[in-house]
């Protein structure tokens, strides 16, 4: 038996393989069309108010006919009232209500790849200026969060008293202090990246500390018994059973906390008077009525948190294979 | 029987007794290092030992559970007062919790209008929609494992995105008044419960259903009996983030307009006016609604889903 034999593909290899990948996405890429489907089929009453009154200028004659009679009829009413004209021009607008999927598109191609990065018209540039309170406020939060939860899991004192006190401060709506801590702390003299930060900490650090809880009690009994049999402090126990037994749970929780961390300083870029970032982007598209621009953000957004949380997937993915885990 | 459990207590208050111990030797090498720097920070830090021993005393008693986070609360709060007098904080970077409760005391009127704009109608109000529309919208999937292996992993995208991005757009749809909160709340809390009722309902083994068929069960009676109650404590986790949610929601919308009221409407106008304490009244407010609005689902989670293990476990 030559190499090239054992190399060859069994017969029907690559049609199953294509058969698993139609398996996998099918559904998804399904799902996903339909979205957008829907989205298209919404653009039409959503914009009909402003593609019935572009018709109208253009002297077409449309069913209410002028726009004060319109303006409380509903945009389905409209669009079956005049349907050709709110066919026609409803994916092409200015300034639409709800921009098409491929306006959006193009605009993100634009601002993404159409700009210099130094531009400040580049959403890349804007992305950067919130991806560093992000990343700073993970670090801090992560790190709190697994040190808060190495304390609880150490001390019954901790556990019965910090505990409820950490799940309560969950339940207030940090992000509705947001402006307060950017204003108090840049009355006292701290600005820039660390007032966003911190808000992205608070958001992130509960997500891990209930993850590493969770994780750092993993060990069985057995093997903390073990542990104990050798005479290992708690330290080692910490270092050597405790914590690589809780990886999962720490990946797990961090995909989640570094997705509130974005939140965090998105929100934290409001009330500074939107100079830069995609917060920033979104309250001036919502001041300027630039539906697209307000919709590439939010897209530009999630596509940096899709982004943040592959990486992490990825790292997980690493480590716990590097560890024997998965 | 007793001597056992007798053993396990007494060995229990040892470590309790060791771990006070190493408490006090490194507070008091602290407190001696803070003496040469500042007396407030040592009488600070003495006080807050102190509250922390008998803390630690506490957790030896039956009521540990509900009296020790309560002592917890109140350490803070009395050191958080303390530091602003000894350290005579300005009030427009933090007022003591004495100023905030003056400010609450007062404003009470104002306080109780904001709550009911944001929190009833905005919050509560998308908060319904949303979850009904979400465990509505699961039900019809879960009945097709297409649409079920499609949605949950494009549910679980759309749940972690910023969705709080979209209240600007909303705001632009629905006005400015309540309504725009309640259509960011429904955004918002949609897709955590849509994800976590689908994940529910398909936690059911094979086992289970088979002996559901054995009973000659409909489809109607399967939904039911089967898959809603092993649905039941994946519904309430969805519905707790839910609750947060809709209030950092209904809060967030109103930063990008509102009427001349609300809860976000109050923070953001009485920051721009320095009025700190009145703030941290409104911050109160919010943590009270956020704190009973999770309370009340969690009591409705033990009543409804005592028969699972992640509740058998405390009584």
């Amino acid at each position: 038996m030559t190499d090239a034999t054992f190399a060859a593909t069994p017969p029907g290899a690559t049609s199953r393989r294509l058969r698993e990948f139609a398996r996998n996405f099918g559904p998804v890429v399904t799902v996903i069309a339909a979205l957008i489907g829907l989205w298209y089929l919404a653009c039409i009453p959503m914009n009909a108010q402003n593609s019935l009154l572009l018709a109208e200028r253009e002297g077409i004659a449309v069913s209410p006919a002028t726009a004060a009679e319109r303006r409380d009829v509903g945009g389905i009413a409209l669009a079956f009232a005049t349907p050709d004209q709110a066919l026609a021009r409803a994916f092409d607008q200015d300034r639409p209500r709800l921009p098409t999927p491929h306006q959006v598109v193009t605009e993100l191609w634009d601002t993404i790849v159409g700009q210099k990065i130094t531009s400040k018209r580049s959403l890349v540039w804007h992305a950067g200026i919130t991806l560093a309170p992000t990343l700073l406020g993970f670090l801090i939060g992560s790190i709190a969060g697994i040190a808060l939860a190495v304390g609880i899991v150490h001390s019954r004192v901790m556990d019965l008293s910090v505990m409820p006190w950490a799940i309560a401060s969950q339940t207030i709506p940090i992000l509705a202090i947001a402006p307060m801590i950017i204003v108090v702390l840049n009355s006292i003299g701290i600005q820039g990246v660390l007032p966003k930060a911190i808000i992205s900490a608070y958001l992130s650090f509960f997500p891990v500390t209930v993850g590493m809880v969770k994780g750092l009690r993993a060990a069985s009994p057995s093997d903390l018994d073990l542990m104990r049999t050798w005479n290992a402090s708690g330290l080692r126990t910490l270092l050597s059973l405790r914590l690589p037994m809780s990886l999962p749970y720490l990946f797990a929780s961090l995909k989640i906390a570094v997705a509130a961390a974005l939140v965090g300083a998105i929100v934290g870029e409001l009330p500074t008077g939107a100079v830069s970032g995609l917060g920033a982007r979104l309250l001036a598209g919502s001041y300027y009525g630039q539906t697209v621009q307000i919709w590439s953000a939010l897209f530009g957004a999630a596509i940096v948190a899709a982004l943040l949380v592959a990486v992490i997937a990825a790292v997980e993915r690493f480590t716990l294979r590097r560890m024997g885990l998965a | 029987m007793s001597s056992s459990a007798d053993r396990t207590r007494r060995i229990n208050d040892w470590i309790l007794g060791l771990e006070a111990l190493r408490w006090l030797l490194g507070a008091v090498a602290v407190i001696s290092l803070g003496a040469l720097l500042f007396w407030q920070v040592s009488l600070l830090l003495a006080i807050w030992l102190g509250l922390w021993a008998a803390n630690i005393g506490l957790a030896r008693t039956p009521m540990a559970r509900i009296a020790s986070p309560i002592l917890f609360g109140l350490t803070l709060l009395i050191l958080w007062e303390m530091a602003c007098r000894l350290f005579a904080i300005p009030t427009v970077i933090l007022p003591a919790p004495t100023q905030i409760a003056a400010a609450f005391a007062t404003n009470l009127p104002t306080l109780w209008a904001d709550f009911v704009q944001t929190v009833l109608k905005g919050a509560l109000g998308g908060w319904i929609i949303g979850c009904t529309a979400a465990i509505a919208t699961a039900l019809l999937v879960a009945r097709s494992d297409f649409l079920r292996r499609g949605l949950l992993p494009v549910g679980s995208f759309m749940a972690a995105l910023p969705i709080v991005g979209t209240a600007p757009i909303l705001v632009m749809w629905f006005g400015f008044g309540w309504e725009s909160k309640a259509a960011v709340v429904v955004v918002m809390v949609f897709f955590p419960v849509l994800v976590n009722t689908v994940a529910g309902l398909s936690d059911t083994t094979a086992m289970q259903r088979d002996l559901m068929r054995t009973y000659g069960a409909s489809a109607g009676q399967e939904l039911r009996f089967l898959r809603l109650q092993a649905a039941l404590p994946f519904i309430f986790n969805g519905l707790k983030i839910a609750t947060t949610l809709a209030l950092i929601g209904a809060i967030v919308a109103e930063f990008f307009g509102s009427p001349t009221l609300g809860m976000g409407f109050r923070i953001s106008t009485e920051v721009g006016r320095l009025n700190l304490p009145m703030v941290w009244a409104s911050i109160v407010v919010a943590a009270l609604a956020g704190s009973l609005s999770y309370g009340a689902i969690a009591l409705l989670e033990k009543r409804l889903t005592f028969w699972h293990p992640s509740q058998r476990g405390r009584a």
